[in-house]
């Protein structure tokens, strides 16, 4: 049931309108079922055994004590595990990170990687037997080590999520040498981990000659595609549905777990559940890989930039590859007449990592954001100034115009909001008590693209209104969303109007990545309750099955208008330092963002402060620790691994400006990831105000604080 | 000599908000999944299954507690409160509305456990007990306002990933404010509206820029 | 998780009897640790005496007009109590800078005190670890040590004590009171834990079958005025990396009487004895407590990755040595 706070009864004015999640009282009360929590009869659980060697071969899995467990029904490993196929390409264009596709080969290409799966009748007894059994291996000599350095000898570029692996015009050493102030600088970002709240999870079984997954991911198209390829199954015999996920930040793609479920259901003919534990998720679930970056600028006395050199060395698996663009947003942000980006990868013995929230520009704008920063100190120009005398006419890369660029408009509201006027640039003035306190400030961009939906709009004989797509909200209130956006289609008040979601049989449509949902989801659901309401305006009457109407946007995105099209934002924040505790508190934080059409604000600050949050966390706790000599993690988990939780995270706020694109039909940009990029880089500009000391390796932690000190 | 293998195994009656279950359950079943595997209580989430995140929060003769860590059979005796048992019938608790109206959450997967720590927040606040951000624990110095910086502390046993702390915490200053039993937590949800208010709250846009207040208008 | 058995022992003497008659039982308090330490394989109990409901949940007043705290007294009941937050408030503070509202309402007196370290290592049965597997090894020395000990480790174990609580209880000369089926016994806690040496294993002066009673606190005039920090990569519920309790009398600028203890630094909450000999009867003032922290401090034996330890903990000593002096003089 809906529930509007205002404009219920109101028609056409929806979108932009505050309005509570539409599935809000079922996640206050704990009755949404999220995809481990559906009960079904017979259902068994399976409990991955990982393998504790970080490269090598699986000599033998003594299942057959396991067996004799209580409970335990099966003991999948490569020796008699159903056979897949993975000589495929995926949905997203990319073939399937052999990871996921389990137990085929004898293999070990790292620590954690997935040996067998018992399965026993309760979840105690899987997970007993599972640490029982016992795994022997033929190791081999693993190297885990990501070097300190934007160079490795074994680098290699390759095109990734932003774009080509390697981008150049201009003689770089001659702009360098002929500016007035240069800038070299190395920084570095260690692996990450999205650490969704709701571990993954799936239950699979065979009902007739379908195939039934229950699952919690981002896509459930994505999820049945690959599974229908890997499993040789038609894709009309794949069902995956995915109706509350507990957030998924890139991770809830295939895994790993949904193939095991699989696996075992077809073995067992019965239901199998198949969670990961947290632990095993650090493993299993990607992760965004540490990265090395180097930044070279020059620029002129004024400041405007001559040479931009941004290259990033990022880490991938030995069967996989996946590549953390650090240097993309320099693509986007800033030109110069020598203008140089790369992105470089390096194969170690370590699970694959993946897309994780603002992949690429999250780290790589910690890099630039922070080098654009130390040019202005060199320079000798506020930092605003400084990015606004920078701002290019043309995509610096592609030349092609930009759809809307609003970039100096969040800094003019941002500036005024936060108080950035009064401010002075010298560091290390301020104090309260035990405090030095600094501000600081960093740009931000993120990609609006969109990509082909469908959606089925349906007036019901009632007066009510039904939207299919095959979307998933993970926690984005994109259900939310699309119900206002299909309100204002069908000119009806949001309460008349019941979307359906996350169920691979909507049929095809953008999965919840690279902040595209939304704007995707949205432009074919405005499609079909369009021509409904068309529809409906020359009928008398709606007969008792409905008037059904079908969109598909494959053409419309297809003839959109090759252009830059992002959104853009600026990050503000104000952070407190006890140099002699190395203690870091962020004190208050801003983003202004310019994002198109904002359809529901009250969900969409939770979007921009959210992405903002992981910036605090990224800048100050998040590092996976990986063991040298085991090759494993240390410390994998929510203790040893620390997110931001409340008491690190003072009033963020976000707010955005107008911006409008009117050669756009659809307006709206994504805001899942934005919030995130720059976030980083304003915390750590603002310790260097308020200490006087640069810290280039993330996370800026108190005993790194202590070991840097002050600037005498 | 009791080294004979014990029973592990054992019949156990479960007071669950307010109703009696008895189930046989293994030894080493948790609260938590006790409840979500065999009493079709699914509100009570799994984060961590360690102590780690605070999403499986339930409340134990009315004190919140991590239900992964509360063996099954240990509980036997206790009077236990998940999300389920939170509301009056179809009367949301304060503490819920103020989330739904608010949005403190977006995926939702911490929110049971946000919500029944935020319940027990306001009780501990009530009994006056300190926290690790209270000036002076002395008893003379009285019970502390219940500030947003109080709040944070207190609410920090309860991760969420997706980042929805500003709202949480805006929604746990609403909902003590609603609480009847003290002036001083209503002047707290009064500092949470002004500090809302340092960096102007209005949007830059009027119609887009509704701000937490008026969303819940 | 290994299956095991389950009793809820009423009484003391029932407790002891429990434990007594099965080789392979530990007793269960809150269940913090111990259950944690369960699900990841560390602890394998065949059998689990729970304690939580003996009449050891009381605060009451020593004869010597001390505190006598029960074992089964919860971490937050403990906190919240009046003469506590009165008399040593530096041990409220402690307790409420550990875990979380949810586990210090689960945790108790006794089960904290006998938690087990949080090293990384240890945590993981896929890794060596002499505290786990005496005789494994130690991955932390040459691995990832930025959290570990540096003072009273050996080449053995570096792990630390994640204690707050006891932090505070050892600079306040807390004793531990115990049962056995022999009869009760008490320690002082900083005689509780065990050097590390060759045998990190054995953590605690317990006798066998023991079960902690509860805790008694002396009377101490001085905690009135005393405080607990706690520095940590996070602001709220995580460890410790290094952390003080103190408590401070001044006297006309000069220090009568002082408390010290560290957390996070050792194997056990560290009574900093050297720095407090070094202050007592010298003038309050910041060089004199750098000089004191110093002092204490010259036996830390650093590893690669933890040196800045040293340097938290003295400049943690100047600045609430610093904050007690300005508060008495206020």
């Amino acid at each position: 049931m809906t529930t509007a706070t205002t404009g219920t009864r109101t028609t056409g004015h929806a979108v932009g309108t505050a309005h509570t999640r539409v599935e809000g009282r079922d996640k206050v009360t704990g009755a949404a079922r999220y995809a481990g929590e559906i009960p079904f009869t017979e259902l068994a659980f399976g409990w991955f055994a990982l393998s504790t060697a970080a490269r090598g071969r699986v000599r033998s899995v003594e299942s057959d004590a396991v067996l004799e467990m209580p409970g335990v029904l099966a003991v999948l490993h490569h020796g008699n595990a159903p056979r897949v196929d993975i000589d495929y390409v995926g949905m997203l264009g990319m073939p399937p990170d052999p990871t996921a596709a389990v137990f085929q080969h004898d293999r070990v290409p790292h620590a954690g990687w997935p040996v067998a799966l018992v399965v026993a009748a309760t979840s105690e007894q899987a997970r007993e037997a599972a640490e029982a059994l016992v795994v022997h291996y033929e190791e081999e000599p693993h190297d885990v080590t990501f070097a300190a350095g934007s160079e490795h000898p074994d680098a290699y570029s390759i095109p990734g999520p932003g774009g080509p692996g390697v981008t150049g015009k201009g003689d770089l050493e001659a702009e360098l040498a002929a500016s007035a102030v240069v800038l070299d600088a190395e920084y570095s970002t260690p692996e990450e981990h999205h650490n969704p709240m709701e571990p993954h999870a799936a239950t699979a079984r065979w009902d007739g000659g379908r195939l039934e997954v229950v699952d919690s991911n981002q896509g459930t198209l994505w999820v049945a595609d690959e599974l229908a390829k890997m499993f040789s199954l038609d894709p009309a015999a794949v069902r995956v549905r995915s109706e509350h996920v507990g957030g998924g930040f890139g991770s809830k793609g295939l895994r790993a777990h949904q193939v095991a479920a699989v696996m075992a259901a077809t073995v067992l003919s019965r239901p199998v559940r198949v969670v990961m534990t947290r632990r095993q998720m650090f493993s299993l679930a990607g992760y965004r890989s540490p990265t090395n970056q180097r930044v070279r600028l020059g620029a002129d006395a004024e400041g405007r930039l001559r040479a931009l050199e941004h290259s990033s060395l990022s880490v991938t698996s030995t069967v996989h590859e996946f590549i953390e663009s650090g240097a993309g947003p320099a693509r986007v942000m800033y030109d110069a007449p020598a203008h140089h980006t790369a992105n470089r990868v390096v194969r170690l013995d370590v699970p694959t990592p993946t897309f994780m929230r603002a992949p690429g520009e999250a780290p790589g704008s910690f890099a630039l954001e922070s080098a654009l920063d130390e040019l202005a100190e060199k320079c000798g120009i506020d930092p605003i100034e400084l990015r606004v005398r920078n701002e290019p006419a043309l995509g610096p890369v592609s030349g092609l115009p930009f759809s809307s660029r609003n970039l100096p408009a969040c800094f003019r509201e941002g500036a005024r909001r936060f108080g950035w006027a009064d401010r002075d640039p010298r560091p290390g003035l301020r104090r309260d008590g035990r405090w030095l306190l600094g501000t600081g400030t960093a740009a931000a961009s993120f990609f609006a693209g969109a990509m082909p939906s469908t959606a089925a709009a349906t007036a019901e004989s009632d007066g009510t209104f039904t939207v299919r797509i095959n979307a998933a909200d993970i926690g984005t209130g994109a259900r939310t969303a699309l119900t206002l956006v299909a309100a204002d289609a069908l000119q009806v008040p949001t309460d008349r109007v019941r979307v359906r979601i996350g169920d691979s049989d909507l049929g095809p449509a953008m999965i919840a990545g690279g902040s595209m949902g939304t704007r995707s989801w949205a432009w074919a659901v405005t499609a079909a309750a369009e021509e409904l309401r068309e529809r409906l305006a020359l009928s008398d009457a709606v007969p008792p099955e409905g008037i059904t109407v079908r969109s598909d946007t494959t053409a419309a995105v297809g003839a959109l208008t090759q252009k830059e099209r992002h959104s853009f934002g600026a990050q503000f924040a104000e952070v407190a330092v006890d140099v002699a505790t190395g203690e870091v508190r962020v004190r208050r934080m801003l983003g202004v963002f310019a994002a198109g059409k904002i359809v529901n604000p009250l969900t969409a600050r939770g979007q921009f402060t959210g992405g903002m949050i992981w910036g605090i966390s990224m800048a100050l706790h998040e590092e996976a620790v990986r063991d040298r000599n085991t090759g494993a993690h240390y410390g994998a988990d929510l203790a040893g691994y620390h997110v931001a939780t409340h008491a690190d995270v003072p009033l963020v706020e976000a707010d955005w400006v107008d911006d409008p694109d009117p050669d756009d039909p659809v307006g709206i940009k994504g805001i899942g990831e934005i919030g995130i990029v720059g976030a980083a880089a304003a915390v750590a500009n603002a310790v260097w105000h308020a200490t006087g000391v640069r810290h280039r390796s993330l996370p800026i932690r108190p005993d790194r604080v202590l070991e840097a000190g002050v600037r005498a | 000599m009791a080294t004979a293998s014990p029973s592990t195994y054992s019949a156990v009656t479960l007071n669950i908000n307010g109703e009696k279950h008895t189930l046989t359950v293994d030894h080493r079943t948790t609260l938590l999944d006790a409840l979500r595997e065999r009493l079709d209580l699914t509100g009570t989430k799994k984060g961590c299954d360690q102590g780690q995140c605070g999403a499986c929060t339930v409340l134990l003769d009315k004190r919140r507690a991590v239900a992964c860590l509360q063996l099954a059979v240990a509980a036997e005796g206790r009077e236990i409160t998940t999300i389920e048992g939170v509301a009056e019938g179809d009367r949301l608790h304060p503490v819920q509305q103020a989330f739904l109206d608010l949005d403190g959450y977006q995926c939702g997967y911490c929110t049971p456990g946000q919500i029944c720590s935020a319940v027990a927040v306001i009780e501990e606040h009530a009994a006056g007990w300190p926290s690790a951000v209270t000036d002076d624990v002395r008893p003379e110095a009285g019970p502390p306002p219940l500030t947003p910086e109080e709040i944070r502390e207190r609410m920090s046993g309860n991760l969420c990933r997706c980042g929805a702390y500003v709202s949480i915490v805006q929604a746990v200053a609403r909902a003590a404010e609603n609480d009847a039993r003290t002036g001083r937590t209503a002047e707290a949800a009064q500092d949470a509206h002004d500090a809302q208010g340092t960096q102007g709250a209005q949007g830059a846009q009027g119609a887009q820029g509704a701000n937490h207040e008026g969303a819940a208008a | 998780m290994r299956e095991f058995g389950y009793e809820r022992a009423l009484d003391v003497p029932g407790a002891l009897a429990l434990l007594d008659a099965d080789p392979d039982a530990r007793f269960l308090g809150g269940g913090t640790n111990l259950v944690d330490l369960m699900k990841t394989g560390v602890e394998r109990p065949g059998r689990l005496v729970d304690v939580r409901d003996l009449p050891l949940d009381g605060i009451g007043t020593a004869e010597d007009g001390g505190l006598r705290i029960g074992a089964t007294v919860t971490n937050s009941d403990l906190a919240a109590h009046p003469e506590v937050r009165r008399r040593y408030p530096a041990l409220t503070q402690a307790v409420l800078a550990g875990a979380s509202g949810q586990l210090r309402n689960m945790a108790t007196v006794g089960g904290n005190l006998l938690q087990r370290t949080r090293c990384g290592y240890f945590a993981d049965v896929t890794k060596p670890c002499n505290k786990r597997v005496p005789g494994s090894g130690c991955p932390a020395i040459e691995g990832e040590h930025h959290n570990h000990a540096v003072l009273g480790a050996s080449g053995h174990c570096v792990a630390t004590h994640p204690s707050d609580l006891g932090v505070a209880l050892t600079a306040f000369d807390a004793v531990v009171t115990y049962e056995t089926p022999g009869g009760p016994g008490e320690l002082p806690l900083t005689e509780f834990y065990l050097p590390v040496g060759d045998t990190p294993h054995l953590e605690t002066a317990l006798p066998p079958g023991a079960l902690i009673t509860g805790v008694t606190l002396p009377p101490a005039p001085v905690a009135a005025a005393s405080r607990y920090r706690k520095v940590r990569e996070r602001a709220s519920y995580a460890f410790a990396i290094g952390s003080i309790a103190a408590a401070l009398d001044v006297r006309d600028g000069v220090v009568h009487e002082v408390r010290l203890a560290f957390g996070a630094v050792a194997s056990r909450p560290w009574r900093a004895r050297a720095a407090e000999a070094a202050l007592t009867g010298a003038p309050a003032g910041a060089a004199a407590f750098a000089a004191a922290a110093d002092a204490e401090l010259a036996a830390a034996r650093p590893l690669p990755h933890n040196g800045y330890k040293v340097t938290l903990m003295r400049n943690l000593v100047v600045a609430v040595l610093s904050e007690l002096t300005e508060e008495a003089t206020r």
